[in-house]
């Protein structure tokens, strides 16, 4: 067995400055979960299929346990524990999650919520199919991803001030 | 923890090819998409890899001045359907590269990358095929330019000799100017699915519209590379727009294909919807062109 090979890696991570000695066989998972103890972040797959590991780099979503740790150097990364208010409040998406009934055993969750952030984020609005496509890369064993739809939508609406379509109404 | 050997970072597309020579045996990393999930399954495990994921040299999409679009090979799938030249020139290859995996994939896949691996079923490959692209790559010697078709040797192998990078991917402009084109991506599910087969089909017009002046039809998973349909593409020069033209063209496919037997289809039922593909993307393409199709 060859030496071990570490990398100093220095990034953002929700909204503060952080450092750490990295194993180069690492990945962002790994990185996130051990050293920062950021455990929204999920292993599921570990091959980039399910999504469970999500989190938004420089403003983009990316499967964290495809994604090297060293790679994160100079990044700024966001996960699910940056959205909460400053005395634990949820954020508006995560409580639309709780009201649709878009959670049931939680661990696609926090992957799906940080796409959910991404596209709320870009202030557009997005058809169901449209939003179909962008949630996509995530597996959710329970929902049926009815309900998660629902709560995506609807903050969409929430957030830009808009009239919700009929469909998502009554409830 | 990945079963990395050793991990070796470009600083340069110059240091990439000097850690190349000093490591013959290593693997390059772009966004890793591949890479890392072969090592996953032990393909790869205890490997050397040289990442060349910080070269954003080689990010973006640009319009030169003679007019050729280049792709940088580690632009992601997502920046290529977002690029404005690439929608104003070649949309279609944005609209492929969208069918790659899924939104997050789409975000570290590079062109390059999909390109690199040789295989057949990529999603941006027919396209590129279709479009007469021309792949650059830069080693010691230099920066050496191919047409694509040449690039990609056999199943998984491409024509990168020692100590070479792919540095871009180049659409010349008489290889876009004029053309419309679409592409069929065949597949079981609507995201996270590897293509059965894919099609990508382009025309260029006559003047009135009347006439096909030009058309390439290109395939992945139609054979163990991906190809062009050189016998039905020589047919369809010249004919008049109809939907017999259309049907003619797309039965005359099975000329050029040769698909196989795998679980993900059948080598007939392949053969089935290369033609049927066909006719649905050039029928497309050139109601993209601006022609009208009678019956
Ligand atoms: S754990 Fe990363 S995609 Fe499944
Ligand atoms: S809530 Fe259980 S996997 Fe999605």
């Amino acid at each position: 067995m060859s030496e071990k090979q570490y990398k100093l890696v220095k990034c953002i991570i929700n909204g503060k400055a952080q450092e750490a000695i990295v194993d180069v066989r690492a990945s962002l998972t790994d990185m996130l979960r051990n050293d920062y103890r950021m455990t929204s972040v999920k292993k599921g797959c570990e091959v980039g299929e399910c999504g469970a590991c999500n989190v938004i780099i420089d403003g983009e979503c990316y499967n964290s346990c495809i994604y090297l740790a060293v790679w994160a150097d100079g990044k700024e990364i966001k996960t699910l524990e940056g959205l909460m208010g400053p005395n634990g409040e949820l954020s508006d998406i995560q409580q639309a999650f709780i009201d649709e009934a878009a959670v049931q055993c939680g661990f696609c969750t926090p992957g799906v919520i940080m796409s959910a952030v991404e596209i709320l984020d870009s202030g557009k609005i997005y058809k169901r199919e449209e939003l179909r496509k962008l949630l996509a890369g995530h597996l959710c064993r329970c929902t049926g991803y009815q309900n998660i739809l629902n709560a995506v939508e609807k903050t969409m609406y929430q957030r830009l001030g808009k009239e919700l379509p009929d469909y998502l109404e009554s409830r | 923890m990945y079963d990395i050997k050793a991990l070796y970072e470009a600083e340069s597309i110059s240091h990439g090819i000097s850690l190349l020579k000093e490591h013959p045996q290593a693997q390059i990393i772009a966004g890793g998409s591949d890479v890392l999930v072969q090592m996953r399954e032990g393909k790869r495990a205890g490997a050397e890899l040289i990442s060349i994921y910080g070269l954003d040299e080689l990010r973006g999409v640009k319009l030169e001045e003679d007019g050729t679009i280049r792709i940088g090979s580690l632009t992601s799938f997502s920046h290529i359907t977002k690029d404005p030249v690439i929608q104003k020139y070649i949309n279609v290859l944005g609209e492929a590269v969208d069918m790659v995996g899924g939104p997050q994939i789409r975000n570290i896949g590079t062109i390059g990358g999909n390109t690199c691996n040789g295989v057949t079923s990529a999603d941006s490959a027919s396209t590129l095929f279709a479009w007469d692209a021309v792949i650059e790559v830069t080693g010691p010697e230099g920066v050496r330019r191919l047409p694509i078709h040449e690039f990609y040797i056999k199943a998984g192998k491409v024509d990168l000799r020692s100590a070479e990078l792919q540095t871009g991917i180049l659409i010349p402009k008489e290889s876009y100017e004029g053309y419309f084109g679409h592409y069929i991506k065949y597949a079981m599910r609507g995201a996270m699915d590897i293509a059965t087969l894919g099609c990508s089909v382009n025309v260029k017009l006559s003047e009135d519209k009347r006439y096909l002046k030009d058309v390439r039809i290109a395939y992945g998973v139609a054979g163990p590379i991906p190809m062009r349909a050189v016998h039905a593409e020589a047919a369809a020069k010249g004919l008049e727009i109809n939907s017999d033209t259309i049907e003619k063209v797309g039965d005359i496919v099975l000329e050029d294909v040769t698909p196989r037997d795998s679980w993900r289809a059948s080598k007939a039922f392949r053969e089935h919807i290369a033609r049927v593909l066909c006719k649905r993307a050039l029928k497309q393409s050139i109601l993209l062109a601006g022609g009208v199709i009678h019956e």
